[in-house]
């Protein structure tokens, strides 16, 4: 008996992609802004989410996911200080958030009081990439001491991003980094990308971001 | 540590368009961007097909290279160069062309 070939052609994480839509209405239809935010460990994903929170806590209440391999939930207790409203999912061992966690996590926060979400992806620049969560916007973080050749390396992440933040531009004096080469990889790999050199230490750059925030969440 | 998450959706997807009918093969194409390990998906599958209609399946892989498209000279490169410079026409401009996708393309069932 022979098989017979049935065409299929079918996204293999679509069953995670329409998880992702039901959560984009859901978001939309309270109003939210959410962020995907993803980058590296150490890049500064959470010392931006505690800076956006502490300057628009009282204008667009922020709500924070943080997705973590382990059940420390020390960045979701960060951002609670720092005026966000959080909580905090242990991924179990995986590198990546996936849609039906940050649906899950998202029954715990009270959505009615939040206007803006930033979901803080696990630190990783490759797989966190492939899932989406219904975020309207993916935030990559690049941050000076990582090096100016990660878009060579990554170009999966930085291809498929809608914002980038270079972060850590204080420590531009102290480090070997070749802002054109970066930037000449950022380009190729994403022509246009709404970018934002900031320092999450001194402030710098940080008003352009909350500003890009305000007028995409008003 | 993502190919259980992908496997998994490999097998729903395979068992869905089998309809209740035993499944011989799925035929799979990963763009090589998408970093998915080959060995540990095989390696899931055989777990998580027992016991199913997928039990005994074949996995076939084939592998979509991550290029870029040269905008100058028209012609395709490996995006693994320390620069993205086309190295036929040492043009400096390109845009990505292949090699994110990761998509089921077919399965074989028996009637
Ligand atoms: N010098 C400098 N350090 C920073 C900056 N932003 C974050 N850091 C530090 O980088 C480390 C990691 O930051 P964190 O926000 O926890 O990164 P995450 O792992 O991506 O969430 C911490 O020690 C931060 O204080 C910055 O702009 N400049
Ligand atoms: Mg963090
Ligand atoms: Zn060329």
């Amino acid at each position: 008996m022979n098989p017979i070939r049935i065409p299929v052609v079918e996204k293999v994480l679509s069953a995670n992609d329409s998880v992702a839509a039901e959560t984009r209405a859901r978001l939309d239809a309270q109003g939210i802004f959410s962020l995907n935010l993803m980058a590296s460990p150490g890049a500064g994903k959470t010392s931006l989410v505690e800076r956006t929170a502490r300057a628009l806590k009282d204008s667009l209440p922020v709500g924070m996911v943080n997705g973590d391999t382990s059940e420390a939930a020390f960045d979701a207790e960060r951002s609670q200080r720092a005026g966000a409203l959080s909580v905090h999912i242990n991924t179990g061992g995986k590198c990546h958030l996936e849609a039906a966690m940050v649906r899950d996590a998202l029954k715990l926060l009270p959505l009615e009081q939040i206007r803006l979400l930033i979901i803080e992806n696990v630190g990783n620049l490759v797989c966190p990439s492939a899932w989406q969560l219904g975020a309207h916007r993916s935030v990559l973080i690049a941050s000076i001491p990582e090096g100016d050749d990660k878009p060579y390396k990554y170009p999966k992440m930085y291809s498929g991003v809608d914002v980038l933040i270079i972060n850590k531009i204080d420590l531009l004096p102290y480090v070997d980094f070749r802002m054109d080469y970066f930037r000449r990889g950022v380009e190729t790999l994403n022509p246009g990308l709404i970018t934002f050199p900031v320092s999450c230490r001194t402030g710098e750059g940080l008003d352009a971001w909350l500003d890009w925030l305000r007028s995409r969440a008003a | 540590m993502h190919e259980l998450s992908i496997t998994e959706s490999i097998l729903e997807i395979a068992l869905r368009h089998a309809a209740g009918r035993r499944v011989a093969s799925v035929h799979l194409v990963i763009g090589e961007l998408s970093s998915y390990v080959d060995e540990s998906i095989q390696l899931f599958w055989q777990e998580l097909t027992r016991g199913t209609l997928a039990e005994d399946a074949v996995l076939r892989f084939a592998r979509e290279p991550g290029e870029l498209l040269c905008v100058d000279c028209g012609r395709q490169f490996p995006v693994r160069t320390p620069d993205f410079v086309c190295p036929h026409c040492q043009s400096g401009s390109a845009v990505p062309a292949t090699g994110k996708d990761c998509y089921v393309d077919s399965i074989e069932v028996f009637e």
